[in-house]
């Protein structure tokens, strides 16, 4: 009997993630150094110095904490203290503004600079110095100008998800099909019906393969933004329990940001898969 | 003094005559006890101060001749002439009024803080409800870092922020930013911070032997930064050629301590007992051992929110003076503990906290120590520490020509306002704004500025 592909996927990847989990589990079970203190002084120290604990949390401490934050995601005990539910919606508004304000601007650009080459020469140097400015590196200039660190969060997502997706648009923009801007020629189609009824369903998986690629790189500046300048959000969420040194909180918040990304990454890709037609 | 003189009492003036106060015969009788009282006199409660004064207005209204009133009270008596009062004027509505000293403009503030025992008397009047009994509603935000604080309370995202005390001195100053005028009222804490080196150094507590170390500081413009200076250069270690200093936030020195990133920092609290709570430093000098006394962290506010918003930050600078002056009592150092302790305010083990507050603590190396002021907080911001300050800022090249340092110190500590807000919640301020006070063995004297510095072997300035 054979097995179907994607069982048999599932199979390996279980195996590989418990493989993965044992390791963890034996390489924090152990006990480091132990000094001899007596017990006044013991008191008052951590369980690392009178334990001699890891100070890496094992996969059971760190099963517990997901649990204990899932049972109550969206408590909210002031300002600085609030559930992980919370803290997400926080971050995915911010990165959903900022991504949309880029789309808005990536598409119209690209498509310009796909369809005329005066401008894709004449806007390549820019796009090519802008493009690898680090979204660390854009904060502080956007607080000193725009003074609000809420705005300045969702500019540096926006300046820093714009270049896949403008890229991605002139190239599909500019690889359409030459038979088929031919036929449009011949039937004397106008700019504007020529961009919309052909151009764009024909560069419109190109276009969604750049979108997919620039939320995934939101999300990863939006976490960054939001260790830089606080305020409420994941990433700050992160920066909170590096405070306590709270690796089991880190950990946590990791996992969490990673699945969060995959389900933003998944949703663009049904999107394309809508737009995509065979050859 | 007439004001605060009873009214209903038929033997009493009540109108001012001869001095000031009205309870002298002449003006020079009046300076001769003035400068033999350091006190105020004692009242049973502020509640009754103020009752006294509104009714005391009342009653020179109702009685413009003194002799008339006097007549009144021997007639009734005290108790009738009050309920009589009661009758025609809300005595107690007023006295309430008059207490709060004028509507509060704004009563939602934001106040920016780092998670730091420095901040104590601003994070905890949060929890414990001193904010509130003042009749303000206030957020307290916590802070990436000091650059963050700073451009958020510039940008006036916060109405009022915990601050470095050369914070507010820098910004007036325009070093590292746009020149704003700022202002720091209150200190909030003395003392606090200590030198931590990592454990597998215990053996090197001679300065002499960190030829070559990497110490962090929180930020460039701090107390820490300049006590590590000064504590090296006394131990004839050049800060910038012989060890190298750099600015890493408090949180993570203990994470760099671990992965030997560093080899100590001059930090604040709680980062020195975690990092002995952890077991990967140990506290070498508590920095109460190189200047007792010294200031460390400020509430400061900018000199717009001071002008345009007298009464709310009248109503902000009392609750926080009301919680330094809580907090300076041994016996709500726990109470205290537990209250700063949860992820909202500093989210430390409570025990960590205990020990910092309460003094008695582990240093280690083995041993528990009981230093009861290792953190103390004292509200008045003495003109002179800025002058200190600013004499350190010029040692290593941070400012640059000419400073007139009473003015300035005079501008952003304002000594003046506290002395009178202390008074109000019923501390006694110093009557002086400016001191002498000794440094490692070294006298400083605040009239005297560019003589100290120019008496240092190691510096940058000229």
């Amino acid at each position: 009997m054979t097995i179907p592909m994607g069982l048999r996927a599932a199979l390996v990847s279980v195996v590989l993630f418990l493989a993965f989990v044992l390791a963890w589990h034996l390489a924090t079970r152990g006990t480091g150094p132990v000094q001899q203190m007596d017990p006044e002084y013991a008191k008052l120290m951590g369980a690392t110095a009178t334990q001699g604990k890891s100070a890496m949390p094992g996969p059971l401490d760190v099963g517990s904490k997901i649990f204990e934050h899932l049972k109550r995601p969206f408590y909210d005990n002031g300002p600085n203290d609030k559930g992980l539910g919370i803290q997400l919606a926080y971050s995915i508004a911010r990165v959903g503004i900022g991504y949309l304000l880029a789309v808005l601007v990536a598409v119209p650009i690209g498509f310009l600079i796909g369809m005329s080459p005066l401008m894709s020469r004449a806007l390549d140097p820019f796009i090519q110095v802008l493009k690898p400015i680090s979204p660390l590196a854009w904060m502080p200039l956007a607080l000193y100008t725009i003074k609000d660190s809420g705005i300045s969060s969702i500019f540096v997502i926006f300046i820093c998800s714009l270049w896949p997706m403008l890229i991605n648009t002139a190239f599909g923009v500019a690889a359409v099909r030459k038979e088929w801007l031919n036929v449009a020629r011949t039937l004397e189609v106008g700019t504007f019906r020529r961009a919309f009824t052909i151009i764009l369903p024909a560069a419109a998986p190109t276009i969604l393969t750049g979108m997919r690629i620039s939320i995934g790189i939101a999300w990863l500046v939006i976490v960054a933004a939001e260790m830089l300048v606080g305020g409420t959000g994941i990433g700050y969420f992160v920066w909170n329990e590096w405070n306590n040194l709270s690796i089991t909180n880190v950990i946590t918040a990791i996992l969490v940001i990673g699945v969060v990304g995959m389900v933003l990454d998944q949703m663009l890709a049904r999107l394309a898969r809508l737009v995509t037609f065979p050859e | 003094m007439a004001t605060f003189d009873n009214p209903f009492d038929a033997d009493r003036r009540l109108k001012p005559a001869g001095c000031s106060c009205g309870g002298h015969a002449s003006q020079a009788e009046h300076d001769f006890h003035a400068q033999r009282q350091l006190q105020c006199v004692p009242v049973a409660s502020e509640e009754k101060r103020y009752e006294g004064v509104v009714a005391s207005a009342l009653m020179r209204k109702i009685f413009p001749r003194d002799a008339t009133r006097r007549a009144f009270m021997k007639s009734v008596g005290a108790s009738t002439a009050l309920a009589a009062l009661s009758q025609v004027f809300p005595l107690k509505t007023a006295t309430e009024v008059f207490a709060q000293g004028g509507a509060l403009e704004k009563k939602d503030l934001k106040v920016g803080f780092i998670p730091i025992t420095c901040g104590t008397p601003i994070i905890m009047a949060q929890p414990m409800g001193f904010y509130a009994k003042h009749g303000l509603n206030v957020e307290v935000i916590k802070t990436a870092g000091w650059a963050v604080i700073r451009d958020k309370t510039l940008n006036k995202e916060y109405d009022a922020a915990h601050m470095l005390s050369p914070m507010p001195l820098a910004i007036t100053l325009g070093a590292g930013s746009n020149s704003i005028p700022y202002t720091a009222p209150a200190i909030e804490n003395i003392n606090g911070q200590a030198i931590t080196l990592s454990i597998k150094h215990k053996d090197k507590r001679d300065p002499k032997s960190w030829k070559g170390f990497k110490f962090a500081v929180p930020f460039d413009y701090s107390m820490h930064n300049y006590l590590l200076r000064y504590y090296l250069a006394e131990h004839g270690l050049d800060p910038d050629s012989d060890v190298q200093i750099r600015a890493v936030p408090p949180p993570e020195m203990v994470a760099n301590l671990r992965a030997d990133n560093l080899d100590g920092f001059l930090g604040p609290d709680p980062m020195n007992q975690r990092a002995v709570y952890d077991g990967v430093g140990f506290i070498h000098v508590l920095s109460k051992d190189i200047w007792e006394g010294h200031p460390c962290c400020v509430f400061a506010a900018s000199k717009e929110f001071v002008t345009t918003m007298p009464n709310t930050y009248a109503a902000l600078l009392k609750s926080i003076i009301d919680a330094t002056a809580f907090a300076t009592k041994a016996e709500n150092r726990k109470q205290i503990a537990e209250a700063i302790a949860p992820a909202n305010y500093l989210n430390q083990p409570v025990t960590v906290l205990e020990q910092i507050l309460t003094g008695t603590f582990a240093d280690g190396l083995g041993s528990v120590q009981k230093v009861a002021n290792r953190v103390d907080f004292d509200p008045f911001p003495w003109e002179s520490f800025a002058v200190w300050i600013m004499t350190q800022m010029k040692r290593w090249g941070q400012i640059k020509g000419e400073v007139d340092y009473a003015a300035v110190a005079k501008q952003v500590f304002l000594a003046t306002d506290t002395t009178r807000l202390m008074k109000e919640v019923g501390l006694t301020p110093p009557t002086t704004t400016s001191k002498t006070f000794v440094v490692m063995g070294k006298t400083f004297d605040p009239a005297k500025p560019e003589d100290y510095i120019k008496s240092f072997a190691i510096k940058r300035s000229a």
